[in-house]
């Protein structure tokens, strides 16, 4: 016999202990403490009954590594957990668990009123799947939480945005964009990949479902793409607008998720329709990498956090900076918001401009050499790009500047470092500009860059 | 229509709106020692149509070493058990009488089970917080609002194999399944 289990029922074990603990328990056969890599397609079932009993979704078993598998579990338990979810489905990157929820969510004709302030990946992806998918989407600034009200149609099916928006840093104001949503029989679905849950946890102010790229921060250290979605469990899925999720499923014999599994209806839907038929699973080695990361989450965060204040602190009195948009800076426009959601830090992703614009940005990466010039964010190296040749080169200026984005906008993502070896690189680099020209309306760099 | 079954679950989430505390009936000690001790389920409500809630969880209990006791007038047999009309009506000792009914219907059903069971649990959406009371006076444990089997699932079984939070911490080797 085991030793048993002892006292942990009536526990409230702190974000710490679960971001080390959370998914992960001792292998039964080997003891392993480590949480194995189950790099498995299949699973051998214990007799018919068993494997009927878990294709029709009677009874928790593992089937294809597609839908679900150990260490990939152990890693959704990981986050659902730390963001108050019911549970999580992983996918093989940010992006694929974001068209993930967008599928189980919506039907053609449906409408979602979305952020216009999301990371460029996310406009494109929204903008591509509006045509494919034939749902229709309004972007709204989202600062203001009427914005979203006055956008909302019959047809109306989902909320959109980010806890801290990628590059501009907006703070968006949770607890009232959820109400308004909620007013109008619709979820919140909230991409916290700059926040994570040791900053922000959305579903706590009113959010029903969290999406995160977990190559960021979860990860942490800029070695596997994977993104998760997490859901509450409390959005009434069946208050009618839902049939995709309410209805009968003709793939499950007329199986109704939400009647039959209540709070776990719509990840149950995620899971055995939407990642079954994408096939956009975590492979998982990542799923492996990704838990050991979130186990060091509070302590990179806290020093992505402090460093990344440093920095722009450094950044905002310099003379050849024009503008920093840390929204944890004093003055800045977001203070209050920072306040209520993010008292631990707003992140460590912001962007400055550049007073020499876009030849001034370019002069700059050349010049560091302790930060990385790559596209990605959230790892424990420091790194740097400039948006408008590159993350964001997709949408035009006018889309451009909705994202809060010039020419000349440079954005960090600051890593665990020792802030004094950041800020002297970051002050070579702000030196080698001085000596550039300003831009001409037509320079070399607009003409190969024109998006 | 007779009144059986509230297999349907609530067009809400669990336990919201309720007005009624109801954690008190929702320890995760107390269910986790029901869990383990109980033996013989009676489910009320029981429907024979297998893509019910209901069936779903007389179906999970069964496979996972629990003897299933429907109780449901307009059937004789689901599962391949025996079906009985009402708790009354069952003739043998039952631990845990398990209802998938409308809350109107607890308690009379509080009324059948004194004597005759150790706990009722009433699943998600059956809130009756008198009925609650009064099977406490009787002597039952209670626990109300919560499913059987994705309780069972959550401190015995696999529902962390799906992704879903089990809230378990623990540093002990499980027993080999």
């Amino acid at each position: 016999m085991n030793e048993k289990e002892v006292g942990a029922e009536t526990r409230e074990f702190g974000f710490a202990t679960r971001a080390v603990h959370a998914g992960a328990r001792p292998e039964p056969y080997t003891g392993a403490r480590a949480t194995p890599i189950f790099q498995t397609t299949s699973y051998v079932f214990e007799d018919p009954e068993a494997a009927a009993a878990y294709f029709n979704l009677q009874e928790y078993g593992n089937t294809y590594s597609r839908i679900m598998n150990p260490t990939v579990a152990a890693f959704e338990e990981r986050i659902a957990n730390l963001e108050g979810g019911v549970g999580a489905v992983a996918f093989a990157s940010g992006l694929a668990a974001q068209a993930g929820a967008f599928f189980t969510a919506l039907q053609p004709g449906d409408h979602v009123v979305a952020s216009r302030a999301l990371y460029g990946g996310t406009l494109t992806q929204i903008k591509h799947l509006e045509r494919k998918l034939g749902f229709e989407v309004t972007f709204v600034d989202p600062d203001r939480p009427g914005n979203w009200k006055e956008a909302v149609r019959p047809e109306t099916r989902l909320f959109f945005g980010e806890t801290i928006g990628n590059p501009g840093g907006n703070v968006l104001d949770l607890e009232a964009v959820a109400d308004v949503a909620h007013d109008n029989g619709v979820p919140l679905m909230v991409d916290s990949t700059f926040a994570t849950p040791w900053l922000c946890r959305p579903l706590e102010w009113g959010a029903d479902i969290v999406v995160h790229s977990t190559t960021k921060f979860i990860g942490g250290h800029g070695n596997s793409i994977g993104g998760v979605v997490v859901e509450s469990g409390r959005f009434p899925w069946d208050n009618g607008k839902f049939p995709g999720i309410a209805d009968p499923s003709p793939a499950y014999h007329g199986l109704a998720f939400q009647a039959t599994f209540g709070e776990y209806g719509f990840l149950m839907k995620l899971r055995a329709e939407t990642l079954r038929d994408l096939g956009a699973c975590m492979s998982p080695f990542n799923a492996f990498l990704f838990a050991l990361g979130v186990e060091t989450l509070p302590l990179r965060m806290e020093r992505h956090t402090a460093n990344a204040l440093e920095v722009a602190a450094f950044l905002a009195a310099r003379p050849e900076v024009e503008t920093v948009a840390h929204p944890g800076l004093p003055g800045s426009r977001y203070a209050p918001l920072v306040a209520k959601y993010l008292p631990r830090g707003a992140g460590a992703v912001f962007s400055f401009d550049l007073k020499g614009g876009r030849r001034a940005g370019t002069r700059f990466i050349r010049e560091l050499n302790v930060f990385s010039h790559l596209a990605n964010v959230g790892d424990a190296k420091s790194l740097v790009i400039h948006p408008a040749s590159t993350t964001h080169r997709q949408l035009n200026d006018e889309e451009l500047r909705g994202a809060g984005i010039s020419p000349g906008t440079i954005r960090l993502s600051v890593g665990i470092e020792d802030p004094g070896d950041l800020i002297w690189d970051l002050k070579r680099g702000l030196e080698a500009t001085a000596a550039e020209p300003a831009d001409e309306e037509s320079n070399e760099e607009a003409v190969a860059c024109p998006r | 229509m007779s009144s059986v079954i509230a297999c349907e679950l609530p067009p809400r989430a669990p336990g919201s709106g309720s007005g009624i505390d109801l954690t008190r009936y929702q320890d995760a000690g107390a269910i986790r020692r029901l869990l383990t001790s109980a033996r013989t389920v009676a489910v009320v409500g029981l429907s024979p149509k297998e893509l019910r809630a209901s069936y779903f969880v007389g179906f999970y209990l069964r496979r996972n070493g629990y003897r299933v006791v429907p109780v449901n007038p307009r059937e004789t047999e689901i599962l391949g058990e025996k079906c009985y009309p009402s708790v009354a009506a069952i003739e043998e000792p039952v631990d845990v009488v398990n209802v998938f009914r409308a809350p109107a219907a607890v308690p009379g059903i509080v009324e059948e089970c004194a004597g005759r069971a150790k706990a009722i649990w009433l699943q998600y959406g059956v809130i009756h917080e008198e009925a609650a009371e009064r099977a406490r006076a009787l002597g039952l444990e209670v626990v109300m609002d919560r499913c059987m089997k994705v309780e069972h699932a959550r401190h015995l079984g696999r529902l962390h194999w799906l992704g879903f939070t089990t809230r378990r911490i623990t540093a002990k080797r499980p027993e080999t399944p």
